[in-house]
């Protein structure tokens, strides 16, 4: 995706994916990091590319991966990690679910990239939206933090929940929470 | 041996019944909340929920990638060798549904691939003079899980310090651990039967009511409060927040307030069985009355 393609999306559109995609969770993203600090390449070139928050259920079949369940998992175990994962390789969407905290935001909108939020538990959806596993690197870390190649199309339905101007529904959300939980407490009887 | 094997085969059947399809009570919850919703986003939220648990079960594929960690409850008649043949049943569960290997070392990460190791599944087993075994599964996922909480409350806090902790940690879970959430609740005891009280309660169908009239009162007043904070679906805004409030409790030490958290996505997942001693097996997803 190009810088230009990511920049039009606005929060609270829905959009479904058709291309690449690689997978990388918690481990990918420790590993990724460590390798780019000790000047290594990845195995994969994600410069423009979409990295999806999950560990997926795979399954061998012929000596060919098989897709069984994909979705998405909770992103914010990657808030650490994310603002330098964006800075490094320069991914311009992350798919996941829950949201990220604000310093991933701020790379976002420095480095233009946005979050699509994909129903989480949508597992079998997930699977259908992936035509091809192309192929998977970094195994060795098991088969849910592996790093997968998929290919997909029509892949979703996402929301983009985070844009590349910083707008994002969680934002919004809690404000309206932060609201409603004073007036909800008031009505348990409790103070503040 | 033949009952060895027979607890290995139903514990398979469990775990393929248990993440394939969902019980019948948090079926009608999630339709009814679609129904109800008025947030746009929100019922595409549900919608995709309910057309993905219906792709599952019809393909008998697990709804979600994240299988969880095989928890099973074990009570009534004893079997010899149960724990060897469940855990048999997990491994073989896991190459032929399949599951996720979830099971990691703590440290390491490394990961046997089978969801077996140290303490690796989790059983508790509660003897009793039934003429059954009943075995009841609950896959659980980690995002949910990740958000559970104990808190050691004074006991001059009382009610409303535990209203005030299950808000607050709701709230702070926001859409992490897939909402909408079932709330389980463990009030007494010591803090480790606290959060097993909490886990225990998420086994209680979501249409059968709490025995307990003043739990039920406060089950129902959490519920209304939290669906009123507008998390909603996946923490994206909306009037469900919550399927339901579930709380067990025990006595407690007189100096001691234990209230446990136990969060469940809405894939709440359990399935049932009771063999009995003549090798029958009877099955329940909702679990037996």
């Amino acid at each position: 995706m190009s810088e230009k393609d990511v920049r039009q999306l606005k929060s609270g559109d829905t959009v479904t994916l058709d291309g690449l995609i690689f997978s990388g969770r918690d481990e990918v993203h420790i590993r990724a990091l460590e390798y780019a600090r000790e000047g290594r390449k990845l195995p994969y070139d994600l410069r423009g590319g979409v990295i999806f928050h999950c560990g997926p259920i795979m399954k061998k079949v012929n000596g060919h991966w098989n897709v069984v369940a994909a979705g998405p998992t909770t992103s914010s175990r990657m808030n650490t990690m994310e603002p330098e994962f964006i800075e490094r390789f320069g991914v311009r969407a992350i798919i996941g679910k829950g949201g990220m905290s604000q310093p991933t935001v701020d790379a976002m909108v420095k480095f233009g990239c946005v979050y699509l939020a994909f129903t989480g538990g949508a597992a079998v959806l997930g699977a259908e939206g992936i035509v091809e596993v192309k192929g998977v690197e970094w195994l060795d870390m098991g088969m849910p933090e592996a790093m997968w190649e998929l290919a997909v199309k029509g892949f979703g339905p996402m929301t983009v929940a985070i844009d590349a101007h910083g707008n994002s529904l969680y934002k919004g959300v809690d404000a309206k929470v932060a609201k409603n939980v004073a007036v909800a407490k008031k009505k348990l009887g409790l103070f503040g | 041996m033949r009952t060895t094997k027979l607890v290995e085969d139903v514990t398979v059947d469990l775990l393929r019944m248990a993440v394939t399809s969902l019980p019948e009570d948090v079926l009608t919850a999630l339709r009814l909340a679609e129904k109800e919703e008025t947030n746009e986003i929100a019922r595409i939220q549900l919608r995709t929920i309910l057309a993905n648990v219906e792709m599952a079960d019809r393909r008998t594929l697990p709804m979600c990638q994240d299988t969880g960690l095989p928890v099973f409850f074990v009570s009534g008649r004893c079997i010899p060798h149960l724990e060897e043949a469940v855990r048999r049943g997990v491994a073989r569960a896991t190459s032929e549904i399949p599951l996720r290997p979830n099971a990691v070392q703590p440290l390491t990460r490394a990961n046997p691939g089978d969801n077996l190791g140290k303490g690796m599944p989790h059983i508790h087993f509660h003897p009793s003079d039934e003429d059954f075994t009943e075995i009841t599964v609950m896959p659980k996922g980690a995002g949910s899980e990740n958000m559970s909480a104990l808190s050691m409350l004074n006991p001059s806090q009382g009610a409303r310090g535990i209203k005030a902790f299950v808000l607050d940690t709701v709230v702070a879970a926001g859409g992490k651990p897939c909402p909408p959430t079932i709330v389980g609740v463990g009030i007494g005891g010591t803090a480790d039967e606290a959060m097993l009280l909490a886990k225990r309660s998420l086994l209680r169908r979501l249409d059968v009511p709490n025995q307990d009239p003043d739990l039920r009162r406060l089950e129902e007043e959490l519920k209304d409060a939290l669906n009123s904070t507008g998390i909603g679906p996946m923490g994206l805004g909306g009037q469900t927040t919550v399927l339901g409030v579930r709380i067990e409790d025990a006595f407690t030490h007189t100096a001691s307030l234990p209230v446990a958290i136990c969060l469940q996505c809405w894939a709440s997942r359990r399935a049932s069985a009771r063999i009995f001693k003549d090798g029958h097996v009877e099955y329940s997803k909702e679990g037996f009355r």
